[in-house]
């Protein structure tokens, strides 16, 4: 075990699998600088800039993994990946589908995501639950540099697509491309469990779709995802001091869901508080909910999400994240109204 | 219309104070996220928005900034804006990226490319609606390896619509090189659209009022779209904190942090040939280099620097110009960082 920043994580689990397997390739705006060290390593040839052509350079990805390679492309923010949608929703999700099982498109699409550093709703979205919504995409979104690794190792090892999501308060250096630019005035609430941590020596792949609990808790059950993560740890210390035992899962893929750690958790708790910095409405927490509902489980049920369009200012757009007071609040609201669920 | 430089100046002057102001407010940290200056591109902004009249349509991208300021918006309600405050353009929603005026038809986008289907969606409207308006596109040229752009482009010159294509080439796609992105000429790929183009130093402002008179002229009489590629450079790099730029500057400082790994890169046992791994190495310390090249050299093509040399026949009329911008702007930033200070204080 040794210590490693998020981004040196993800970094050297790539490195990790480009050296053992020559068909990955990355390529994408800018890697020539974004990912300078593996440029280095592995020259112009597997580490390809493109033209800001996202439509493109995400489509060929597509066939290019159909043909033999395995491309890690990258669109830079997930919000970008709009421009490239056609790629992801009619192309690399139903190919497997289409060709009768007979051809995978081993691909990872890798964006940064997530809030908190005042860019405004058209670079600051999640994304991860609009982008689970479609059949044969998986979607990734680690909270630490040891899932961050392990993941991408994951990813690598996939045979459909996986869409890998790196929250930028996670990821030192695009904090400093989009947020503070080298300039030390400016302070972003960076949970630091998650920039930083103990990694393994060797990566091995953590298995899509396995949850890590975070937290046992006996009143009330947590469920999120990225940077939310961490801020549910820190409401379920606050709440410990008002002698409330909450837990706290970390879905880490939200496709393919970890139901039966979910499910498991609710029906000892019975209580389920989704926290999940993608939006609202029609997306991660409604189906949290759904899939434990549908295992049979009676319980109380609150969500503390993104309602709306990612405000610009920084003191609109922390009300509108999840942040810890809101679920600090959720999770009175949700143990206060029915003191003994059981 | 006759040119006027004395105006023109006086608007680039505007936009170039404010922004510089707007840097200074980035620095102390009182705007948050990224900011995309417009500094460098003021002559093409003030001499294309010389002509435009009232229901003319601006599609803008993420440097939204000088437009705004020369299209007559108060730059206090953009400076409230970018710092978040609820009186600002946007009551604090948008940033600087997502600037909005439906009064004055300005729409802006943070997303490259996408100013050229917005302003196609304008200009229909316009055709339909507003006989003899036009809408104006801002992009840069990266953003003309967007399907979106090129599709937009193809659909004004078929609908022959009252478009003007403003595309601001500044030869670099963020850290790329358009050298390495952007195949054919610009001007003859919007020619091979049947688009008529026109080529013109951009960082001078009298040549481009003239070319954007032109293209003006001609959607205004009905007869279509034009593509105006206009020769630029970014003082302040892509945005402040710009990578390249900040390397560029502090060679010494930031190299020591940066290159380290990048050394242990070219020896690790598994990865290219180390041939292979020099090269890709030269070819980042060529990109330092050359921005490090461009933007000693920028003081030369600074489109104001330019602009008042052509002024300096009368000095007291200059100096009256300057004071006066100058004042404005310092009114403005006083009172805008004291609505803000107070209404945080209560």
């Amino acid at each position: 075990m040794k210590q490693a920043s998020f981004a040196d994580a993800i970094e050297s689990a790539l490195a990790q699998a480009m050296a053992d397997d020559p068909t990955i390739i990355i390529l994408g705006e800018d890697v020539h600088i974004f990912r300078s060290n593996q440029f280095v390593r592995f020259g112009e040839q597997r580490v390809i800039s493109t033209p800001i052509s996202e439509g493109a350079f995400v489509g060929a990805a597509v066939s290019a993994a159909m043909a033999g390679l395995h491309p890690v492309v990258e669109v830079m923010l997930v919000d970008f990946v709009g421009v490239a949608m056609d790629a992801l929703l009619n192309h690399a999700a139903k190919i497997e589908a289409f060709s009768g099982g007979r051809w995978k498109v081993p691909l990872v699409v890798r964006a940064a995501c997530g809030g908190g550093y005042g860019d405004g709703g058209q670079h600051e979205q999640s994304l991860w639950g609009w982008l689970a919504h479609i059949p044969g995409l998986n979607v990734v979104v680690p909270s630490t540099p040891a899932d961050a690794g392990g993941l991408m190792l994951a990813a690598l090892e996939a045979e459909n697509p996986v869409i890998y999501l790196e929250h930028k308060l996670l990821s030192d250096y695009w904090l400093d491309s989009l947020g503070a630019g080298g300039r030390k005035t400016v302070q972003y609430d960076v949970p630091q469990d998650g920039a930083h941590g103990y990694v393994p020596d060797d990566w091995v792949p953590i298995p899509l779709g396995s949850a890590a609990v975070r937290r046992a808790g006996s009143d009330l059950t947590m469920v999120s995802v990225g940077v939310s993560v961490h801020r549910c740890l820190e409401a379920a210390s606050h709440l410990e001091r008002n002698d409330i035992d909450a837990g706290v899962i970390d879905l880490r893929s939200v496709s393919p869901l970890d139901r039966e750690t979910i499910c498991e958790a609710v029906s000892k708790t019975r209580r389920l508080l989704v926290v999940d910095e993608d939006y609202q409405s029609f997306g991660l927490s409604g189906e949290l909910a759904a899939i434990a509902l549908e295992a049979g489980l009676s319980f109380d049920y609150r969500r503390v999400c993104t309602t709306g369009t990612i405000p610009y200012a920084r003191q609109l757009e922390e009300h509108v994240l999840p942040n810890t007071g809101r679920i600090v609040e959720a999770a009175l609201e949700l143990t206060q109204t029915h003191p003994t669920p059981r | 219309m006759e040119i006027d430089i004395w105006t023109l100046y006086a608007q680039m002057l505007r936009s170039r104070l404010i922004e510089k102001a707007v840097q200074s407010l980035w620095e102390q940290g009182l705007i948050s996220g990224e900011m995309h200056l417009g500094v460098g591109e003021e002559a093409i902004v003030a001499g294309v928005l010389a002509h435009v009249q009232e229901g003319d349509a601006l599609a803008l991208d993420h440097r939204g900034t000088p437009p705004l300021v020369m299209r007559g918006i108060d730059p206090s309600l953009l400076v409230q804006e970018f710092l978040g405050h609820p009186q600002g353009l946007c009551h604090g929603m948008g940033g600087h990226m997502h600037l909005f005026s439906p009064e004055y038809l300005i729409a802006s986008s943070g997303i490259v490319g996408a100013s050229a289907p917005a302003a196609v969606g304008f200009a229909l409207a316009n055709q339909l609606r507003r006989r003899g308006k036009v809408a104006i596109a801002f992009l840069g040229e990266g953003a003309m390896n967007q399907g979106m752009a090129l599709e937009a482009i193809n659909l004004a010159v078929v609908w022959q619509l009252p478009a003007i294509f403003v595309c601001k080439d500044d030869q670099w796609a963020i850290t790329t090189p358009s050298a390495n992105t952007t195949v054919a000429n610009l001007a003859e790929r919007a020619r091979g659209f049947g688009m008529p183009a026109i080529q013109v130093d951009g960082s001078d402002v009298e040549a481009v009022w003239f070319a954007a008179r032109e293209a003006f002229t001609r959607a205004r009489q009905g007869g279509g779209p034009t593509f105006l590629h206009a020769s630029c450079s970014h003082l302040e790099g892509h945005f402040l904190g710009y990578i390249l730029l900040r390397l560029a500057r502090k060679p010494s400082l930031q190299m020591l942090s940066n290159s380290w790994p990048l050394l242990k890169s070219l020896f690790y046992s598994k990865g290219a040939p180390f041939r292979q791994r020099l090269q890709a190495l030269f070819i980042i310390l060529n990109l330092i280099n050359q921005t490090q090249a461009e933007h000693s050299a920028m003081s030369r093509s600074d489109p104001l620097v330019r602009a008042r040399l052509k002024l300096l026949s009368e000095p007291p009329r200059l100096e009256d110009l300057e004071n006066g911008v100058r004042q404005e702007i310092n009114q403005i930033f006083e009172s805008a960082l004291n609505t803000s200070s107070f209404d945080k204080g209560g």
